[in-house]
């Protein structure tokens, strides 16, 4: 057993499993949140029918999704028709090995962690392309070209704002780049006197419009596209199109949170005092916080199972509040709590763009990507080398 | 410390490979447990409703591979930054002034399609300019 938890494989095996099961959970969870979030914009309820508050509403999804009818187009070119979705997915999926959790959990810190995801989210676009021009049919095609447009657009902007994060830390080590900001006893986007904001906001702008969210949802525009490039999709293949957009939203996250926001570290990691309200009373505030408002919904909720399930994921979410009082699990879970804190509060900010920003026309799109996001991008790289020479 | 570099990336490979065992898996059952009656009507291209007017293998605007001939362009240019940006505190003055001449040079040729009007999406044709 010993020699089985100290083989090296053995943590990443771990990890990697846990990402490639959590992963699909968290892609259905945040399809979740959003739906809410936006029916909360909308002054709407959102599911409320599967389980307490819709909280069984994905699980119900992803059964509904795996029985569905899966239809090939006659037309389509089959091989890569099945192929195309699997590209996506598996390409948004690898990405994120190189994504450190926390300091222990990781699956591989390779020292070019940065351009794996860039490279594995360019090869993403791949699948798009294949399945639009697979399905042999006029809207995935048009949706397929406008995507693979697109993206080479905001994927040099995307590169621009990368170099001036990686500038800032001095390594492409994703692991490195967080431990260069707790060091430095500075998240990097607050470096440079606070200018290192400018390609932050170039990046968060063109990771939208990589990750195919609204106002940057053009490859899909319902509205003149019916799909897009998953026009013919249906079924389980379709699902893969989507986990593999919400797996981009996730690995955008990461990327956001590892090179901007100081990765797993708590906010002020140099104030000592902070230490106490902010890893032990905050979580605790933030996990018995839902579990009173589960018991406190729950009677108002009609039916019987559905209050007793209220009531127990209200329990389950006070017990685990109590990890944060053991200091042991503690060292362990914290990291991992204010990685996924940040990362909720990036995939928060895209559920609230799609509630807020009308589409962009196409011309737009173009012209914002190559007229206006590439020359901030390349200024503000410059500006920020000029600034941390200077500073020294 | 894993030595080489097939220690050091088969990680990544693991991960790749139980991302392919799990798409694999889900696509199988869904082959297994989803039903399928297939008819003709059903199997044609989506039109919205109406019969499909003709393949898709058509050509399409030339606009596509511009951008993707500038996006390879600036994109390696972009990819040149990454080592630089690593060393270039160790580097200090000189690899600055060097990669300052290479931007500048990025950014003429950047003016010069951007003059051209490669840029421009919605353009109509030169003769009618």
């Amino acid at each position: 057993m010993q020699t089985v938890l100290e083989h090296p494989l053995f943590l990443p095996g771990v990890v990697t499993i846990a990402t490639i099961l959590g992963v699909p959970l968290a892609a259905l969870y945040i399809g979740l949140v959003e739906r809410k979030v936006l029916a909360d914009f909308q002054a709407r309820l959102g599911p409320m029918r599967v389980g307490p508050h819709g909280l069984l509403q994905p699980l119900a999804d992803a059964v509904k999704l795996l029985m569905k009818e899966d239809v090939i187009p006659t037309e389509a070119d089959r091989a890569l028709f099945w192929f195309a979705p699997a590209i996506s997915t598996f390409t948004a999926l690898t990405a994120l090995s190189v994504i450190p959790w926390s300091p222990q959990f990781y699956v591989v810190d390779v020292n070019v962690g940065l351009l794996v995801v860039a490279a594995m989210s360019s090869v993403g676009i791949l699948g798009i392309i294949l399945g639009g021009w697979s399905s042999n049919s006029h809207y995935p095609l048009l949706g397929a070209l406008r995507s693979a447009a697109q993206l080479v657009s905001y994927e040099v902007a995307l590169a621009f704002a990368l170099v001036a994060g990686v500038m800032a830390a001095g390594t492409l080590s994703m692991r490195e780049i967080v431990e260069v900001q707790r060091d430095r006893q500075v998240w990097i986007v607050f470096d440079n006197f606070g200018l290192m904001l400018i390609p932050f906001v170039v990046y968060l702008i063109s990771a939208t419009a990589e990750a195919n969210r609204i106002p940057f949802d053009l490859p899909e525009a319902e509205s003149e596209l019916v799909a897009g490039f998953h026009t013919e999709y249906s079924g389980l293949r379709w699902a893969f199109f989507m986990l593999a957009e919400y797996a981009a939203i996730i690995v955008v996250a990461a990327v956001a949170v590892t090179l901007f926001w100081g990765g797993w570290l708590r906010p002020f990691p140099n104030v000592g005092w902070l230490e106490i309200p902010l890893n032990v009373v905050l979580p605790m505030a933030l996990c018995l916080g839902a579990a009173w408002l589960s018991f406190r919904l729950a009677p108002r909720l009609k039916r019987p199972p559905q209050r007793t399930g209220l009531r127990v994921v209200g329990m389950a979410v006070a017990l685990v509040s109590l990890v944060f009082l053991a200091p042991g699990p503690r060292e362990a879970i914290v990291p991992l709590f204010w990685f996924f804190a940040k990362m909720f509060v990036f995939v928060y900010l895209l559920i609230w763009f799609r509630g807020t920003f009308p589409r962009f026309r196409y011309d737009q799109l173009m012209n914002i990507g190559w007229k206006r996001m590439i020359p901030i991008g390349m200024a503000a790289l410059l500006l920020n080398a000029v600034v941390a020479m200077a500073k020294r | 410390m894993p030595e080489s570099y097939t220690e050091l990336y088969f990680p990544i490979l693991l991960q790749a490979g139980v991302a392919v065992v799990l798409a694999a898996a889900l696509v199988l059952l869904s082959y297994l447990i989803g039903k399928r009656v297939r008819n003709e009507v059903k199997d044609l291209p989506y039109e919205c409703g109406i019969t499909p007017t003709g393949s898709a293998r058509e050509r399409f605007s030339v606009r596509f591979y511009l951008v993707g001939m500038l996006f390879i362009l600036f994109d390696i240019e972009a990819i040149f930054l990454y080592p630089w940006a690593v060393i270039y505190r160790e580097l200090k003055l000189f690899a600055f002034v060097e990669m300052l001449i290479f931007i500048v040079l990025i950014l003429a040729g950047y003016f010069y399609i951007w003059k051209k009007g490669a840029l421009d999406w919605s353009q109509k044709p030169a003769n009618e300019r």
